[in-house]
């Protein structure tokens, strides 16, 4: 058995708003093997972005438990968070507004490694340096960039810099929220690749936040399909592209927008958009909008069963052992 | 390319949108933005185009040169001719821009949060445009434009509605309804789908197909989404550094692509049917469009390039329906070696 760097238990994080609760993350529990990467996937306003933050406690979560390594870091006090977070690091969505305006490349790799002293010590300004020079040139930026600023640089450069930023410190884990979502086609390859690299040669861990289907299959090897706070599928990425049994997995995998003459016609519609957040009722969340329906559907939310090894379902109309009783709506 | 070959998609042979030639460029005060440099393009009634490209590739300036949108300064429409329905938009004065604008020619905007007034229910909204190219009463204006929301799937009721009170797709949709309440011969999608959730995405798309279809619009459609392309358009055209590199129907393109850039384009994507298969990025960074080559402008990018693709060079003809800029075709035998188009036919 693989040994298991992150296992988050009955994660929840609700927010506080005039008008309710909002149950952004919602009773989620997974694990992570080292050196693996999962896929959480949804739409806007399904929680995937706060489950990352969650996991460094870049954002408190309200219950649950999250173990790094062992150790329960919701516990940890915030020194020993500090510490911890020199192994966990995220890289964020936007390259734009994630790196200081007024921080030079320099500044800004050798911040961290400063504030963790990553370098032994008695090591002097040039051992700074060459440490980001060497980091520089692991992400592929040219050392001459050394000391512009991020407006004078291009997105697909500043996410370069975003992810020496989050190496820097030597991470075992990393959460890559949407890294490559604001990039254009051909530089989003490049970032792939790179991360690809990087997770081979280092080992490291990767929580991959993404909308995007056609990327989180190149890059996971286990996905999770998250729907207004809960998880509603959870299984290889093999299996879920080959057999997904949620009907929003379904949808989801059916809107993938195929580059090819001919394709994408005769489509699964969602009827709908996502509903309120707020409050929630104890009932099935996809409900409303789901092409199906089975006799159980209103009796209550239902629980994620492991319907095969490794595959998860959280639907009343998905029995067991897999069987569905599926009927579509009228 | 002949014009009167082209009638894939068309259900006629009016020629509703032409741009011959057009050049933009942005004059700054120590620089000049070469963004659209020399496009030609048409379309017939009822065809959509594809317009494809990554950031700065120029399919927005086109676009807003198509409406006389250009803000001069800096921008410049240096040299070119724009006819739609017939009529050259470039030598337009104000007063005649304004009439064919929203009617025989409209635009949706890439962002539907930015392109709604904010304090004007969605029905006045589009009662607006209405009433300014159709001679209605207020009355008769407001009830095409529930009209117009039953036909995007909106109900007709929520026309009193502020578009706060809407979700991003249902405002992407009024947007739409709005566009169309002329019955616009030609229209203008910029990115249509790009800030929507993957569902709604879908739901959008498949709207814009039926109307175009029942409304017989031809659709520019600008995207650097392969897969809408491959969704919506009939026709398709691969634009890098203000020009058109690639051009034919949806066949030629993603069946038999020839151009490098177009090549790579497909390359970068992750194949959903095959995950362990490596990406094979372009290479570098689109070229500084205030100091582009005379010659290709991909060749500093391009893994075919050779000494000869640093001359300037000309669209060249290769099937009916397909063209392309790019010298190494010249050479006899030459061809990409596209992993991605052999398994297409495969």
């Amino acid at each position: 058995m693989a040994e298991k760097i992150i296992e988050v238990r009955n994660l929840k994080k609700h927010f506080k708003t005039a008008a309710g609760m909002v149950h952004a993350v919602d009773d989620i529990t997974f694990s992570i093997n080292k050196g693996e990467t999962l896929g959480i996937v949804g739409e806007s306003g399904c929680g995937k972005t706060t489950t990352g933050r969650c996991l460094l406690r870049l954002i408190e979560p309200t219950s649950g438990e999250i173990l790094f390594n062992g150790q329960d870091i919701t516990k940890l006090s915030k020194r020993g968070m500090n510490k911890i977070r020199k192994d966990m690091q995220i890289i964020f969505q936007d390259p734009y507004s994630s790196l200081n305006p007024r921080r030079t490349v320099f500044e800004t790799i050798a911040e961290p490694i400063k504030h963790n002293k990553i370098l032994p010590s008695g090591s002097t300004k040039a051992d700074l340096e060459r440490r980001v020079v060497e980091l520089m040139t692991t992400v592929g930026l040219a050392e001459r960039l050394i000391n512009t600023y991020p407006h004078e640089l291009d997105g697909g450069r500043r996410q370069r810099i975003g992810i020496a930023r989050a190496l820097a410190v030597e991470p075992q884990f990393i959460v890559c929220d949407e890294p490559v979502s604001a990039l254009d086609v051909s530089i989003q390859a490049q970032i792939l690749n790179l991360l690809k690299e990087l997770q081979r040669d280092r080992g490291l861990t990767f929580i991959f936040i993404t909308h995007d289907l056609a990327v989180v299959n190149h890059f996971s090897d286990d996905i999770l399909v998250t729907y207004l706070g809960k998880v509603v599928e959870k299984a290889p990425s093999e299996t879920l592209f080959e057999n997904p049994m949620h009907p929003y997995t379904k949808a989801l995998l059916s809107a993938i927008l195929i580059p090819e003459a001919g394709a994408n016609r005769g489509r699964i519609q969602l009827r709908g958009e996502l509903s309120s957040p707020l409050d929630p009722p104890d009932e099935c969340r996809f409900a409303k909008r789901c092409n199906y329906y089975c006799a159980d559907c209103d009796k209550g939310t239902p629980p994620l069963i492991e319907v095969a090894p490794r595959h998860f379902v959280a639907c009343h109309c998905v029995g067991p052992n897999g069987q569905n009783s599926l009927k579509l709506k009228a | 390319m002949e014009k009167d070959k082209i009638t894939i998609g068309g259900d006629s042979d009016e020629i509703v949108l032409d741009v011959q030639d057009l050049v933009v460029h942005y004059v700054l005060e120590d620089e000049t933005v070469e963004a659209v440099n020399g496009v030609s393009l048409w379309l017939k009634k009822g065809q959509t185009l594809g317009l494809v490209g990554e950031t700065g590739a120029g399919k927005t300036s086109t676009a807003l040169a198509i409406l006389n949108l250009v803000q001069t300064p800096p921008g410049v429409i240096k040299s070119g001719s724009i006819n739609v329905c017939g009529a050259n938009v470039l030598e337009m004065k104000p007063a005649q821009l304004e009439k064919i604008r929203g009617k025989d020619v409209s635009m949706i905007f890439q962002d539907p949060m930015t392109a709604l007034n904010p304090v004007m229910t969605v029905g006045e909204q589009i009662a607006e445009s209405i009433r300014y190219h159709e001679k209605v009463s207020d009355k008769e204006s407001l009830q095409k434009a529930g009209e117009m929301l039953e036909l995007v799937g909106i109900p007709a009721v929520r026309a009193f509605e502020y578009p706060h009170q809407f979700s991003g797709g249902m405002k992407q949709r009024v947007v739409i309804a709005i566009a169309l309440a002329c019955n616009p011969k030609v229209l203008l999608a910029d990115e249509p789908t790009s800030a929507l959730d993957v569902t709604i995405q879908a739901q959008v798309l498949d709207l814009m197909r039926d109307l175009k279809e029942k409304l017989g619009t031809a659709l520019v459609m600008i995207t650097h989404d392969l897969g809408v392309v491959a969704t919506v358009c009939d026709m398709v055209a691969v634009m890098y550094a203000g020009k058109i590199v690639e051009y034919g129907t949806i066949e030629d393109l993603f069946n038999t692509p020839m151009h490098p850039y177009t090549e790579g384009l497909f390359n970068s994507l992750p194949n959903i049917k095959d995950r362990k298969a490596e990406l094979i990025p372009i290479r570098g960074l689109m070229p500084d469009p205030t100091k582009l080559p005379v010659g290709c402008a991909f060749e500093p990018r391009c893994r075919y390039a050779v000494e000869a693709c640093k001359a300037p060079l000309e669209m060249r003809q290769v099937s009916d329906t397909h063209s392309l800029l790019c010298s190494r075709y010249e050479e006899p035998g030459f061809r990409i070696d596209m992993k991605r188009g052999e398994r297409a036919h495969g």
